[in-house]
């Protein structure tokens, strides 16, 4: 059988431009969304209504898993380190993993699945039912009526559901951490303070926007590009998830590379 | 007046258009007749710039649609109204706000009072009972109203071209007829220029004043529905077989 040995550079090749075509078409979305800032009689009313679908919407499933997330880093803090180190330090373990990493992160996973799908399915049926195409034809900008009011209401979002998750996490781990250890309130609050800096607060806050960012635009982005009906909008929606739940991870890595690194 | 000259359009490895020459003139209708899937919506679309040509020049009021920027393109599609062949409506809003953001006047649409009352006045010229549908969601409406609404949104911002996209696709022949009817005394009281898109041969002679067939991706003939029925290009006679048997025949 003959071997093509032009399939693998012809398969990379492929990707490579499949891959920069989607960076130079998420740049002019970016692009449209930012010239269209100025028509904020447009946008504006329109994200106050996206801001508070996805705010309410969100809360109750963001404060459960955040709940449960900071119980059971305290179970898991407390079967690794009693004994080991004093107890009032657990209470540092807990604050520090759930404002530097657990609410920031699974906020941001459970919104990639949630706002993410939801935006992208959106976007992808006024796509293929021809509802953007129909407001342009209306001298209309999809990027003012449709993209800017996602994106804000995104970013004004999500970073409040994480201050959110943050605080409920710290409480069920308190609660959880005075359940099962002999731990009073002055320790655990001395524990949390031992470790605590004014920055991780903020840090947990840019990380929340960087992802409110990755979620809402790649949402946006593949809605907006979806094609070939039904099936090209359940595409875009996996596709929306699954991508804004990668680049969270790899945002994550990154941020906590550039600015933990002191 | 629009004309296209010698435009242009592939999707992937798919020719749609292959150097397409097409013209309408002030106040006329002009059917856009052809077989499914010869890119006669493509066409359309490019009017209105929602798709650029490959190749070619798409022009609209001596402005080359397809070399204009945003803000000028929007300006451009204010004074166009574009009928889609499933009514396109937003379905998160009702027949009201539906119809009120084919207002193109930016104080116009501000100002409640007028749009309200130029909804009224174009829900009424397209035969809905405003006070029944206004506040309606497109999901409650009849394939038929969801088309009449779509067309009293297009006029809405007194358009001076219409361009219907298979207006009476997936209608019965009562409402395909009052469809028809509709787009006929629109041209007439509006006095707007307007391009059909149909595979309705007999609509299309009743409705326009000039007909094309666009197929193979260019148009084979233009003329007047008599030079339609006169023709003996055989890709003509071929189309016109099942509505005008004789005519055929006769050529």
């Amino acid at each position: 059988m003959p071997v093509d040995t032009l399939a693998l550079p012809r398969a990379v090749g492929r990707w490579t431009l499949g891959a920069t075509s989607h960076v130079g078409r998420v740049a002019f979305l970016v692009g449209d969304t930012l010239r269209s800032v100025g028509e904020w009689r447009i946008w504006v009313p329109r994200a106050m209504v996206e801001a508070w679908n996805i705010g309410v919407g969100s809360l109750f499933i963001v404060l459960l898993i955040s709940g449960f997330a900071g119980a059971v880093t305290a179970l898991q803090a407390r079967y690794q380190f009693t004994g080991t180190i004093p107890i009032y330090y657990l209470a540092g373990v807990i604050v520090e993993s759930i404002v530097l990493e657990l609410g920031p992160v699974l906020t941001g996973l459970i919104l990639a699945g949630r706002i993410g799908a939801r935006y992208a399915a959106e976007l992808g049926t006024m796509r293929v039912t021809e509802q953007i195409d129909a407001l342009e034809s209306l001298g209309r900008s999809p990027a003012s009526h449709l993209i800017l009011p996602r994106v804000v209401a995104g970013l004004i979002m999500i970073p409040v559901l994480t201050v959110l998750a943050d605080i409920v996490g710290i409480l069920a781990g308190w609660i959880s951490m005075k359940l099962v250890l002999p731990i009073t309130d002055a320790d655990f609050a001395y524990g949390a303070r031992v470790f605590w800096r004014p920055f991780d607060a903020t840090y947990s806050v840019i990380k929340a926007f960087f992802f409110a960012g990755s979620i809402t635009v790649i949402s946006c982005y593949m809605g907006f590009n979806t094609q070939q009906g039904a099936e090209g909008v359940g595409r875009s929606t996996t596709g929306a998830v699954v991508s804004s739940s990668v680049l969270i991870l790899l945002l994550d890595v990154v941020l906590a590379n550039l600015l933990l690194n002191q | 007046m629009i004309a296209l000259r010698g435009v242009r359009k592939r999707f992937g490895q798919q020719v749609v258009l292959d150097g397409v020459d097409f013209d309408v003139r002030e106040g006329e209708t002009v059917a856009l007749l052809g077989p499914s899937g010869t890119g006669k919506s493509v066409l359309l679309k490019h009017i209105i710039g929602l798709i650029r040509p490959d190749a070619g020049r798409v022009v609209v009021d001596d402005k080359d649609v397809g070399r204009l920027r945003r803000k000028e393109l929007a300006a451009l599609r204010a004074h166009i109204g574009y009928v889609f062949q499933n009514g396109a409506l937003f379905d998160s809003m009702n027949v009201f706000e539906n119809v009120r953001l084919g207002i193109t006047d930016e104080a116009k649409f501000r100002d409640l009072d007028y749009a309200r009352g130029r909804v009224v006045e174009c829900l009424r010229l397209v035969n809905l009972v405003p006070e029944t549908v206004m506040e309606k969601l497109p999901a409650e409406l009849s394939g038929g109203m969801r088309k009449r609404v779509g067309i009293a949104r297009a006029i809405a911002g007194n358009p001076k071209y219409l361009l219907y996209d298979e207006p009476t696709s997936g209608l019965d022949p009562v409402n395909a007829d009052v469809i028809d009817g509709l787009v006929k005394r629109l041209a007439e009281e509006l006095g707007v220029t307007s391009v059909m898109v149909t595979h309705d041969v007999r609509g299309a002679f009743r409705t326009a004043d000039r007909l094309a067939l666009l197929t193979g991706g260019r148009i084979v003939q233009q003329g007047t529905p008599q030079e339609f029925l006169d023709s003996a290009n055989p890709k003509v006679r071929e189309f016109l077989e099942r509505d005008f048997p004789d005519a055929t025949i006769a050529a």
